[in-house]
Order: structure tokens, then sequence, then C-alpha cells
């Protein structure tokens, strides 16, 4: 074949045809004869979906409630003097370590634990599902401050945690996970209900181990809870097969942690501080910049003080929200893709950042080469791999940020800065946080304040994740901290029902809400009935627009609106929680709404509300991926003339 | 720019595996990676020879020393070390070449450790610029397999024992 020759008579293939890799994808799947996708969308994998909604296929949900195959082991072991059986042992330990509440699930190979725990003074809470387990444990953590613990069987148990434990690991949230694991002498024989837990889970957790020598059993749980609440938190994972449950293992008491190179500067090398504090005394225009890290160390305290003494403005990520009270003239509430005008406008425009406790993560910066343009950088972490990680620092502090900010403190002066209050309090005036409230349809954010303005700012709240998630960060003031539970390294829909359960558990007595989205509710409710089980009276605002709102709104933005498999047809969530035991309310219109939250917070059972919301409101402003922080989208519709 | 770090971990099963999992998950590329015990029969010494920008071999060092069970972790870059690399290889070997490849295998103080009718199987240790140099000779002849350890190194004790030491090279 003769193709057609270019300039020096060479011979010049045809250029191929292109198509986008979705379409390849797509043809591929074609190619092999593929009728039917179950899958579920993210913002990944949109151009894929986009990709899908011209074939007639279906798209499923995915909710797995596995009935867990309970086999009865015989555990026949005796007390002798100084032994103990493992099971036992790591009971004692639990206790020692002042454990109240465990999250999990049985299944064979924890029997022999199961069977200690009868007799021990540990409550127990079983989750319908695993993922429920981990991320109660997760929130308790969170809401408490103490590591979550959750038990899960070999196999299909372990696998089930995966996600929990990933949520937990990007939040920082201390926590145990205890799996069990099939005989030692079966492990690699692909025995029944195995899977080589340490192995799927290395890269989701702070540290993970196999017991394979029962002497090892005390010590390595006693580190796995140094672990996770030592440094900068996370989840520990201790895979305990069966054999190593029924060992007779000699008692120990507690022997100092002692591990090689495991070591975590908490004290501000007093230099940086210093020089950080001089940075912060010559500064004009200065922004705080602050995360869950303030909420891990418990810093709000001596974060108030030093932002009041130096005279500074304060923005929060997502996990800082709390951090800082936001009732107050200096908080600039929450900063980044969907953050406020004002925190966005004041990064991009101070001559001095200050991150604690903070990572600069892509939501919060969008494209990181026009990040804070005109700023120098203070970065206070206690992790030293976070800094300089996405974005270059110029006086790194690694320290904790109790710690330093107490140190700072000392050493920073008043100064007035007027006109950079000035200049922040217009952008207050010109952009606050706003939707259409003279709109006679039922508005998300109208819900949103509304449970606000009833519970005085006082609730402890928790999400899923998307629209709901956001607009709950926007619209509910925070006063302090833990009283936001929210995923939000991971994203992981679905956290909010179980982490309400954790929360509540918690704090019992106290008000716990989740405000939640249908498709994220979706996810996890089967945990509706661990909260009848328990009698627990959470609240549960489902802002049901019957889709997945955020993927919803990108796909109305990016995608020309073809919503591709994004609408859902859902349960009639009321009667699907009254079924469960619970109480369940729909609101359709916006004047019924007050009346009905007024019901719920009086409610002492779990108690549903589903909020037929308006379908296509979405989440302003918004930062589309890869823009600068100042480049919002939907900023007209907040200028007020 | 090439770097050496060398960590010293606990000697456990699932080390390798967490810092090759880092590794890939993180997005960083091993050159090469030689592990082993040290004189203290609990601890392994990995050396780790990186490729990338001062940024992502910071990043490195601070991710491995992340890793619970490693104890220590050092960046040789800028530093006086040595550095080693053993290879075994088998280069194509009829009767009539075997002088001239022997003088070849003398010249780079190598060393013959199996002979046959076809191959000659050589062990040849030293910095990596005469690894890959002898590679370079042998590939005239025909290389039939090749197998290296890796680079591995330690700082030096002295400057002039750095100089007596490169004059050996």
């Amino acid at each position: 074949m003769q193709f057609p020759t270019a300039c020096g008579g060479r011979p010049v293939a045809p250029p191929l045809p292109t198509l986008p890799g979705s379409q390849s994808i797509v043809n591929i799947l074609l190619e092999h004869g593929v009728d039917t996708v179950f899958g579920y969308l993210g913002a990944a994998v949109l151009p894929l979906f986009d990709r899908f909604r011209d074939l007639s296929w279906t798209s499923s949900l995915d909710m797995i409630s596995p009935s867990q195959e309970i086999i009865m082991s015989k555990n026949k072991v005796k007390n002798e003097q100084t032994c103990k059986p493992g099971s036992q042992i790591v009971v004692d330990i639990l206790q020692e370590e002042n454990v109240e509440v465990l999250f999990g699930y049985l299944g064979g190979v924890v029997l022999p634990l199961f069977d200690k725990l009868y007799d021990a003074p540990i409550k127990f809470i079983i989750p319908r599902h695993e993922q429920g387990g981990c991320h109660m444990a997760d929130a308790y953590a969170r809401a408490t401050g103490k590591v979550g613990v959750v038990i899960a069987t070999s196999g299909p148990g372990a696998t089930n945690l995966v996600t929990g434990i990933a949520n937990a690991m990007m939040d920082s949230v201390p926590m145990v996970a205890i799996t069990g694991q099939v005989r030692t002498e079966l492990i690699g024989n692909d025995s029944f209900q195995e899977a080589d837990t340490t192995g799927i889970t290395r890269p989701i957790t702070k540290h993970n181990m196999i017991i394979k020598n029962p002497l090892e059993l005390p010590q390595a749980l006693r580190e796995a809870f140094y672990i996770a609440r030592t440094g900068r938190p996370g989840p520990v994972l201790i895979d305990l097969p069966v054999d190593m449950q029924l060992a007779q293992i000699p008692v120990s008491s507690p022997t100092p942690i002692e591990l090689p190179g495991f070591r975590n500067r908490t004290r501000g090398h007093a230099r940086q501080i210093s020089m950080a504090a001089q940075a912060i005394n010559e500064a004009e225009r200065p922004v705080l910049y602050v995360g869950g890290g303030i909420i891990i160390s418990n810093a709000s305290e001596e974060l108030r003080t030093f932002a009041q003494k130096a005279n500074i403005p304060v923005t929060m990520t997502l996990l800082g929200l709390g951090a800082y009270d936001q009732n107050r003239p200096e908080s600039l509430d929450m900063l980044g893709m969907h953050g406020t005008a004002y925190a966005n406008y004041a990064v991009q425009n101070c001559d001095l950042l200050i991150a604690v406790g903070s990572r600069f993560d892509d939501r919060v910066t969008g494209k990181v080469k026009t990040f804070a343009p005109h700023a120098k950088i203070i970065h206070v972490d206690l992790d030293p791999s976070s800094i300089s990680k996405n974005v270059a620092v110029d006086i790194p502090v690694v320290g904790d940020a109790k710690e330093v900010l107490a140190a700072m403190t000392e050493e920073v002066e008043h100064r007035p800065r007027d006109t950079w209050f000035k200049q922040i309090a217009e952008w207050k005036a010109k952009y606050p946080l706003r939707y259409d409230r003279d709109a006679r349809t039922l508005k998300p954010q109208y819900v949103i304040e509304e449970v606000w303005r009833q519970t005085k700012g006082e609730a402890t709240i928790v999400t899923g994740v998307g629209q709901h998630q956001m607009w709950t960060a926007q619209f509910y003031k925070f006063s302090r901290a833990r009283q936001f539970i929210t995923s939000g390294g991971l994203g992981t829909m679905g956290f909010g029902l179980p982490a309400a359960i954790g929360a509540q558990i918690a704090r019992p007595g106290e008000t716990v809400i989740d405000i939640d989205g249908d498709s994220s509710f979706n996810m996890t409710l089967t945990e509706l009935s661990t909260a009848v089980q328990y009698n627990l009276p959470i609240k549960v605002c489902i802002l049901n627009n019957g889709y997945m709102g955020m993927v919803r709104q990108w796909q109305e933005l990016f995608y020309g609106k073809r919503y591709s498999c994004s609408s859902l047809q859902n349960p009639d969530f009321a009667n699907l929680a009254r079924a469960f035991g619970a109480v369940g309310y729909t609101v359709d219109k916006k004047e019924d709404a007050a009346g009905v939250i007024e019901k719920m917070l009086r409610e002492t059972r779990p108690c549903v509300v589903d909020f037929h919301v308006d379908r296509e409101e979405n989440v302003w402003p918004m930062v589309p991926a890869g823009k600068a922080l100042h480049e919002m989208d939907g900023l007209n519709l907040f200028e007020i003339a | 720019m090439k770097h050496i770090i060398s960590a010293l971990v606990q000697n456990k099963p699932g080390v390798l595996a967490h810092v090759a999992g880092m590794f890939a998950a993180r997005a960083f590329n091993i050159n090469s990676l030689a592990v082993g015990e040290t004189e203290d029969p609990s601890l392994s010494r990995m050396t780790i020879v990186v490729v990338g920008d001062d940024r992502t071999v910071e990043q490195v060092r601070k991710q491995l020393a992340k890793i619970v069970t490693i104890v220590k972790v050092q960046d040789f870059a800028g530093q006086d070390v040595v550095a080693r690399d053993l290879m075994l290889i088998s280069v194509a070997c009829s009767p009539e070449k075997r002088p001239e490849i022997l003088a070849l295998i003398e010249m780079f103080t190598a060393k013959v450790v199996d002979i046959g009718p076809k191959y000659v199987t050589v062990e040849v240790a030293g910095p990596e610029s005469k690894i890959e140099a002898f590679i370079e000779a042998c590939r005239p002849y025909g290389i039939k397999n090749m197998v290296r350890t890796g680079t591995i190194a330690m700082a030096r004790q002295s400057r002039t024992a750095g100089q007596q030491d490169k004059d050996a090279e």
C-alpha cells in the first residue's frame, strides 16, 4: 500500500484516530461482551461514566451486607497459675489501656476473644457491617480523643474494615484494629476466610503486625496502643491468628515501650520559633491557616490566646472546623474549594501564612503554583513529612501545635493591622455565604441553618460526604473542638450514620445530628438497626435531592449537564426508619421544616428526617479543580449590590 | 540526581514489604535496593539508590523515617562514601576468544567463577562505573546472563583512607 508522501518523499503513516481513554475503555468492555457494569461514581471516574450514558446499560449500587458464617470453636484452655490464654491477655490489656467501648463483629477465628469479652466490663457495640463498626470506632476516637478500638474476624471481616481504616489514616485518627486470622499453620494455604490482612492494610495503617509467637502478643498489643496515639495519631492493625488467642501466655506487667527510631519531637526548635515570631511581628497581612492538628493536640485554647495576642485572622480547613470559635469576628471560616470568598481572598493576599496542624491538601490550595503568591509561609506540624510536601515552606517548625503555639505566644507582639482587618471586613460584607433565602422551595442550606438555630450551635454534628457536607461546613457555625466530625481526607460516603452512632456513644445525653445526603445515607443505612438496638437517640437529617449531589454538580458544570448514572431511586426513608424501629418524618415543604426539626430534637429514639430539598441546588462558591484559590465560580451570586 | 540512602531497619518480617510498598504508593522510583543483616542481628541495613530532585529525595527520606520499624535514615548525598556493586555475568566465550576475554577480566581485576565450553561466568565487584564499563566491554562478545546486587555503601572514616580507596579503583 502506498502512503501519501510528505516533503522529502518519505512515506508518512496516516494519523491514527485518537479516542479519549474513557471511550477506549468502553470499547474494550463492549468487545468483551460486557453488558452490565456495577459501580459507583466519584470525581475521578466521571469521564468514564460520561461515556456510559450513551449506552443502555444499567448501573447498580453496591451495598453489601454479608452474613458471617460462625464456626463454633472449642475453647478448652484452662487458666494456669501464671499463664492465661491469649484471648484473656488481650482483654486484660484492653482494660489496662482504659478501653471502655469496643466496636466489632464476630466470626470464626475471633470467637476465643469474644468468649473472654463476655465477662469483661467493656461495652460492646455490634454494627451490621464491619465498615460501620470501624467508622463508629473512628468517630468515637474523634469525639473523645481516646483510641478507638474495632475487632473483626479474618478474611471478609478484615477486608470490610479497609475503607474505615483508610479513612482513619487520612484524618490521623488514633485507632487499634484487631483482626482474627486463621491458625498459623494454615496461613498461606488459601484457607477458609483467609486474607493477607497485614499485606492489604500496610499502606493504610500507621503500623501493622501479625503475631506468630504468642510470647510477643502482650508487648505488641501495648505497642499498638502506644503507636496509635503517639505523635501524629493513626490506625494500627494487629492480626491475631486464632491459635495465638488460645495459647497459654505468661502474664506480664506493662514495661516502658521502647521503639528504636520512633521519635516525636513535640517541642519546636527554639530558633525556628524565634524566626517565626519575628516574621509574625513584621507581617502586615498575616493569616492563620489551621487544620485538624489543632484539634488532635487539644490546642484550641493556645490558638485563641495566640491569635488574639498577635491579632491575626484565622481560617480553618474542613477538619479544623471547631478549632476556633466561628462566632468570633476574626474567624474567616473555612477556606479552599468550597471555602468562603473572604478566607480565600485573605490567603491569596496575605504577606504571611501561618499554617498550624494543616497539610496543604489540594482541596485547600487549588493550583499549588498560585497558592498564597505573596506570602512567606510558616508551617508548624508534628509530622516532618508534611512539611514542604506540597508547598515549599520558608520557616518550618516541627513540633506539637499546643507547645509551639504556647511558645510563639511568648514571643509575638500585638500589632493593630487596621488596614488588613478593614480589608477583610469589606470582603466579608461583600461576599458573605449566601443562598436564596426567599425561595419558596426547601433549600438544603435553610435546613442546616434551622438546625443550627434550634440547637443554638451546640450540637455535635457529623456528616457523610458530598454537597450536604460542604453546606454543613459553611452554614453550621462551630464553636468548639470535636464538635464537627466528618470524613475529610478520604471523603468516605456513608461515614455519617455510623459516625453518629460512635459520637453518641462517646457523648451519652448530648445531641448528635448526622446531616447526610441521600446517596451517602444509602451506603450504610443498615446501621440504623444498630442505633435502635442500643437505643441511641441520634438524629439523621437527610438532605434528599435524589442525586449524588456533588457528582451531579460536577456533571452540570463540567460535563454539559449529562447526568450519567447520578440519580438514584431512593426508598421512602421515613417508612424505612419505622421498619427499623426508629422514628421517621418526611418534609416536603419549607414551612414544615422548622416544626419537624423541633420534634426531631425532642425524640428520645433514633430519628430520621427525610428533607426533600431543591434537587439542583449547587454548592457555591467553588474553585474548580486546578484553578487558583481566588478564581472562584458562583461569586456573582453572592455579591451584594 | 542519584542519591544513595542508607536505612537501618528492625530485622522483622514485613519491613521490606513496607518500604517497597511505600515507594510504589508514593510514586518514587528505586534504582536498586540491597538488604542484609548488620553486626547486630536485630537490625538490617537497606541501601536504596533513588533518582530524583532534592525535594523528592527529601520526601523519600522523611517518608522512610516515618515507617515505625525503620530506626535511622541517612542520605549520603554530598558525603564521601565507599559505594560498591557486585555482579555475576556470563559472557559468550568460544575457545579461540578465551585469551582475549581473560585479559579483559584481568584488566578489571574481576574473577572467573565458572567456565563452560561456550560461556565464562565472571564475578565483578566495584563502583557502579566499573561494573557498567565491564558490561560495555563484554557486550561485543555476547552477554548470556547477568545479575547485580545493587549498590551498598558506607560513609568513609577518613579522607586519606578515601584517597587510598580511589587509587585501588
